[in-house]
């Protein structure tokens, strides 16, 4: 261990570890060309030590605190404070620059009103009233309640009554710190975070395709690359700094790099852009589908047989698989629906093919007006012959795709044909390489697993896919989807390293690294963000706790949680630093450190892992969420959640007890001895001369000198252990060897960031290619290796289903999906006839708890514009800048009209941000998801809008 | 609560200009007078010294602006008292198409045919000032991705464009900066109060302030548009220290030429 954190620290010596690669790569021929306009271009200025003294102030490096870019940046402490920020010249993402956002980092954690104090909703007697208003409490009322409250719900429905609102912007540590608690000690598998929102559609399509989760290239692609596809994606306000790579790219070689800017309204990104097409929202499917069909029978030549026999099968799945709605007819609580929204739930159990969907589902036996009745089909799918995925693909000529996907009335058909004729040509010319970027646009859809998978397909049939300069690439939107939600597994359904609940030997690995009784762990993985608050609303779900999320600001239909959370018999806890929406509808709220007010790590987009260190103390009385997360554990003993209990589809989970004995356990052990302050903990010591820990604080590990008063009443000392570095390497040892290899702590303390799997030292640029991915050269397949192992045995059929049950393996190899155009299930119609998509703004994030507290970012947009076609505008007799409201189904909200601003809708659609909690445009939005990912589509949905 | 502090300003604001019409702060007057080059006034003011010499104190237009972007000059304020401005970084024009200001004006000191085009009011040729770029502070000239003035602006990538370079340093991160556009900028000043410097480094200027002037003599080869200028050009007539005198005053004078 010590020669290979030896190597890495001789990288850094020589400049960043990219630059090391980059010579590496030079030498490979094959790209020389691409790899001189980037040799051309290394930096001069790379250094920015870390912790540099100069009088009066430290510099030390960090991630930027907001989106999945990863940028790493510099923070300036005074006297205990964050005084300034600057982008770190040797970070290799941003090379010292930052957005907008990123530009404001000091000022984020320093807004008027950041919570201090435990707070709970009492009456005049000083009890816990659901109905009072909220007062300040000790810490250790606040776990005392918290206590009775879980203890309650586990008694009253199960395990499955305790959740978690997770999040994406967890750090590595909290994630897993929530999820043991939640997994191995509550036995709930109810913890979910934001991220279901954001990119799950993205990681059911990483593992149906390659059975591994995450991106097979990385940034780099951008230098390398002769063309940017952007779909659904604005990347010019949602990863700057990105865009700006994409943009020095273009000027590098202005006549021969082409962007491509696909997208249902016009943006930023188009500014750049060669060409610009809009298409109708959902019709992303007929599009991806109709390249495909230009290279098969059009340009079969382009088609790289060799590769594709090698590596690849095709595949198909069922189409009758819903919309991840409640269907009205089976489920609780429709009487909280109004006949206006079972209008739309309805289309749940069944639905009418129409005209635009009539083609591409003649090759499953639909035709127009048939009734596709849905039923639930989960993730299934099976291997079917490149003949039938062709037949598959007949219907998506350029005629058919311009009727379905042309976006903008005003635009001609021959022009769209035109245009996607020439997208598609960018695509197959030989020799040219191709990124596609996506991120909302493909993620939220209620088919967006899908999609997903529809664009590998492109890439795998022409060879352009995990190479450099060449590949589908899922942008991430949070800081640590990938690091936290994903690789650590804070989804119900996952363990960490890509391993699953309801996979008995992933349970028993787990088990066995958690020194806890075999069978402890839940197998059942259903309780998806929005499950949970249906669950709160069908009363099942009694006790929730919400984590670095803003989720009942950011969840679609929201009146319906809103109104659950305040109705319903459950206790609400929301550990935040600012009051959000979130914090106002809970029953206790927990004051919390922010991000650099604890040591951390987070992962971004290109798989890289960012750490660093506590630099200053929490403000008020606030506590890190590991630190919560470790209190709350030691109020729950063996005795009160390891014995038997039923499930809410029946099943046991055992009582685990006498095998609890004999590990040494008894009756009255901890789950917080048992889970995060075991031996294996306690060997990772707190050492002031230890070059990383020296000079900084470590509030879990020592207290600090604000003598906070802890759970318990005392003066919280620490916990005597380094447990944010414990936490991180038990988590770390799951993915080491298994694909998933990170370096050691001290190792990232050291460098900026390595892309995993970090092997021998050496991080991975472009995974599944055996000159550049050690995992995929062990593998002995060739020049590739889809070595991921999920889903990777299969039936076989045809379109309509399995006829041949008997499993093939299919190790090593991808997938190439057969999955058609269909319809949104709510569409604009006389009463609500026009689109509605939500999404972010450059200035803020998310729900604004951050952003909208900082002066500067609130002074450049203070509130959410209703960006709309002027046309639209002037027939509804909206004027610029007036009044107007947005209603749907579900609720209205109002908001200025903006008809000249930087979001330009064809006519018939309109978009509203999100961040803005007094044009909370979640009322509006509906709660359908793709019915794989469970991620909800906030892209589409039918409104009427009209003068205020 | 706005309503009643808003009403309450605009009448001290009023009574104050109608005690300077009466002579009775004159010489307050005077000195505010001075100072209205720096002032940015309502779409469709005249020049400076007709609007002043126009305008009656009586703020209609103060009342008629629906985001209270207009105010009265009250004493103190350093500007001709009672008579309507605007601070953009407090409160920019947010440009309503109907200019529900410059219509009201009993006295055409804001002038509805200067904002208008083929007699239809178009709040896109108000000039109201010009927005500048203190490229030091700009931070997209930094390198930071930034693009806040260009995202505010109301006439969006004609009065402010987006320019692209490349950036040497980083070797891969492009500069993409805000250039405005000064015959299309109306001067509303959306840019400056969106400006997420702390003090904003895109700002307002009065025309005649923010602008220098090439002059007519010299037309650009390469632009179709320059060619307008000609209009204005005049017989030329130059005169430097050297062609001061005529030119036989200057043969005769010997006076010095062999001077050491």
């Amino acid at each position: 261990m010590l020669q290979f954190s030896d190597r890495i620290f001789d990288i850094e010596q020589k400049g960043d570890s990219m630059a090391l690669n980059r010579r590496d790569f030079l030498k490979s021929s094959a790209a020389a060309s691409a790899a001189a306009a980037i040799g051309m271009s290394v930096p001069l200025e790379l250094q920015a030590k870390a912790n540099t003294a100069e009088t009066g102030w430290r510099w030390d490096k960090a991630a930027c605190r907001f989106c999945g870019t990863g940028c790493g940046i510099m923070l300036a402490t005074k006297a205990g404070k964050i005084v300034a920020v600057k982008g770190d010249p040797a970070a290799p993402v941003n090379r010292g620059l930052n957005c907008i956002k990123g530009y404001f980092n000091a000022k984020i954690m320093y807004g008027a009103d950041r919570l201090k104090k435990p707070l709970l909703r009492v009456n005049k007697n000083g009890d816990f009233d659901k109905q009072g208003d909220f007062a300040e409490v000790s810490w250790e009322r606040a776990f005392d309640e918290m206590e009775i409250h879980a203890k309650k719900a586990l008694k009253e429905n199960g395990p499955e009554a305790v959740a978690n609102f997770a999040s994406g912007q967890y750090t590595v540590m909290e994630g897993y710190a929530a999820q043991k608690m939640m997994k191995a000690g509550f036995r709930s598998n109810a913890i979910d975070p934001n991220a279901r929102h954001c990119m799950a559609s993205a990681v059911v399509g990483f593992y149906q395709t390659f059975g591994i989760d995450e991106p097979s290239g990385c940034y780099d692609d951008i230098e390398l690359t002769d063309t940017v596809v952007t779909w659904g994606s604005n990347m010019a306000e949602m990863h700057p700094i990105l865009w700006s790579r994409v943009t020095d790219r273009k000027l590098s070689d202005p006549d021969n790099v082409k962007i491509i800017n696909l997208t249902t309204y016009t943006h930023r990104t188009s500014d750049v852009a060669d060409m610009e097409i809009i298409f109708k929202p959902n019709s992303d499917l007929a599009l991806w589908n109709y390249i495909a069909r230009e290279i098969v029978y059009n340009h079969p030549e382009s088609i790289d047989w060799d590769f594709v026999k090698q590596n690849i099968v095709f595949a198909a799945s069922p189409v009758n698989i819903g919309y991840g709605m409640k269907n009205p007819d089976t489920e609780k609580s429709m009487d909280k629906y109004t006949d206006l929204e079972i209008e739309i739930m309805k289309k749940e159990a069944k639905k009418v093919i129409s005209k635009a969907e009539a083609p591409a589902l003649a090759p499953y036996g639909y035709k127009e007006g048939d009734v596709m009745v849905n039923k639930p089909a989960g993730l299934k799918h099976w291997e079917i012959s490149f003949e039938e995925y062709k037949k598959f693909l007949s219907p998506y000529t350029a005629e058919y795709t311009t009727e379905v996907s042309k976006g903008n009335p005003d635009e001609s058909d021959e022009d769209f044909m035109k245009k996607i004729k020439e997208l598609a040509d960018l695509y197959i010319e030989k020799g040219r390489k191709v990124v596609s970027f996506w991120t909302m646009g493909m993620n939220q859809h209620t088919r967006g697993t899908w999609v997903n998978t529809l664009a590998y397909n492109v890439h795998f049939l022409l060879n352009k896919q995990a190479k450099p300069g060449s590949g589908a690439f899922s942008l991430t939107g949070q800081p640590s989807a990938c690091g936290t939600a994903r690789e650590v597994g804070t989804f119900t359904h996952r363990l960490p390293a890509d391993m699953m609940v309801k996979n008995p030997k992933h349970r028993a690995i787990t088990e066995k690294a958690w020194k806890i009784p075999s069978k402890t762990l839940n197998g059942i993985g259903n309780q998806h963000i929005m499950k949970i608050m249906r669950d709160i609303e069908d009363g099942f779900v009694k006790f929730a706790w919400i984590s670095v999320t803003n989720i009942f600001h950011t969840t679609a239909s929201a009146k319906h949680w809103i109104k659950a959370a305040r109705e319903m018999d459950v206790f609400i806890v929301c550990s935040d630093g600012y009051p959000g929406i979130s914090a106002k509808v809970s029953d206790l709220i927990l004051p919390t450190a922010m991000i650099y007010e604890k040591w951390g790590a987070y992962g971004n987009a290109e798989r890289r892992t960012q750490h660093w260190r506590q630099q200053v103390l929490p403000v008020g009385d606030s506590m890190s969420d590991t630190w919560q997360w470790v209190e709350f554990a030691k109020r729950f003993t063996v005795k009160d959640l390891w014995g038997a209990s039923t499930l809410r589809n029946g099943s046991e989970l055992k009582d685990v007890r006498a095998e609890a004995y004999k590990m040494g356990y008894s009756d009255d052990t901890t789950m917080y001895d048992i889970l995060f302050a075991n031996k294996d903990a306690k060997a990772f010591k707190l050492d002031l001369n230890d070059p990383i820990q020296k000079g900084y604080d470590n509030t879990d590990g020592a207290g600090d000198k604000r003598n906070v008063l802890g759970s318990d009443g005392k003066v919280f000392d620490g916990y005597g252990f380094f447990i944010q570095k414990y936490l991180f390497e038990e988590y770390a040892d799951f993915g080491r060897g298994h694909g998933h290899d990170l370096a050691d702590f001290d190792t990232y303390h050291k460098v900026r960031g390595l892309k995993w799997p970090v092997v021998d030292g050496k991080e991975t640029q472009w995974r599944f290619n055996a000159k550049y991915d050690p995992y995929a050269a062990k593998a002995n397949h060739g020049d590739f290796a889809f070595y991921g192992t999920l889903a990777k045995k299969l039936a076989y059929g045809d379109l309509n289903g399995i006829t041949n049950k008997d499993k093939k393996s299919l190790k090593n190899k991808a997938k190439i999906f057969a999955r058609p155009y269909m319809d949104a299930p709510e569409m604009p119609d006389e009463r609500y006839p026009l689109w509605m998509s939500t999404g972010r703004v450059l200035e803020h994030w998310h729900s604004g708890t951050m952003t909208m507290r900082v002066p500067e970012l609130y002074r450049a947009v203070p509130e959410a514009l209703c960006y709309m076609n002027p046309d639209d505008a002037k027939k509804l007799n909206l004027t610029q800048g007036g009044l107007a409201w947005i209603e749907s189904r579900r609720g209205r909200v109002k908001a200025r009209v903006e008809t000249r601003g930087r979001n330009r809708p064809p006519k018939g659609l309109v978009f509203v941000p999100f961040f803005d909690e007094k044009v909370f445009i979640n009322k509006v939005c509906l709660d359908a998801t793709c019915p794989q990912s469970k991620q909800t589509d906030f892209k589409k949905c039918a409104v009427k809008v009209y003068k205020a | 609560m706005e309503i009643t502090r808003r009403e309450f300003f605009l009448k001290s604001a009023r009574s104050a200009g109608l005690l300077a019409l009466g002579g009775l702060v004159w010489s307050a007057y005077v000195d505010e007078v001075t100072a209205s080059k720096l002032i940015l006034r309502p779409p469709g003011a005249l020049m400076e010294k007709d609007f002043l010499a126009a305008c009656i104190k009586c703020g209609l237009c103060v009342e008629a602006c629906p985001y209270d972007t207009l105010l009265l000059a009250k004493p103190g304020d350093n500007k001709p008292l009672g008579t309507p401005y605007f601070i953009p970084r407090d409160m920019p024009c947010y440009m309503c198409p109907d200019i529900p200001c410059v219509p009201i004006c009993p006295t055409n000191a804001l002038d509805q045919s200067l904002v208008s085009k083929n007699g239809i009011l178009d709040i896109n040729s108000a000039d109201m000032g010009l927005a500048i770029i203190d490229e030091n502070s700009c931070i997209a000239f930094w390198g930071i991705q930034c693009d806040a003035c260009h995202s505010a602006c109301p006439l969006l990538n004609e009065a402010i464009s987006l320019e692209y370079r490349k950036n040497d340093r980083t070797g891969k991160h492009a500069f993409i900066v805000p250039i405005v556009h000064a015959d299309v900028c109306t001067g509303c000043g959306l840019c400056e109060r969106a400006c997420i410097t702390q003090k904003a480094s895109i700002f307002i200027l009065p025309r005649e302030i923010a602008t220098g002037r090439a002059g007519d003599h010299y037309i650009k080869s390469w632009s179709k548009k320059d060619e307008a200028r000609l209009k204005n050009a005049k017989e030329i007539n130059t005169k430097t220290k050297i062609s001061n005198r005529p030119a036989i005053d200057s043969l005769n004078d010997m006076k010095g030429l062999l001077d050491d």
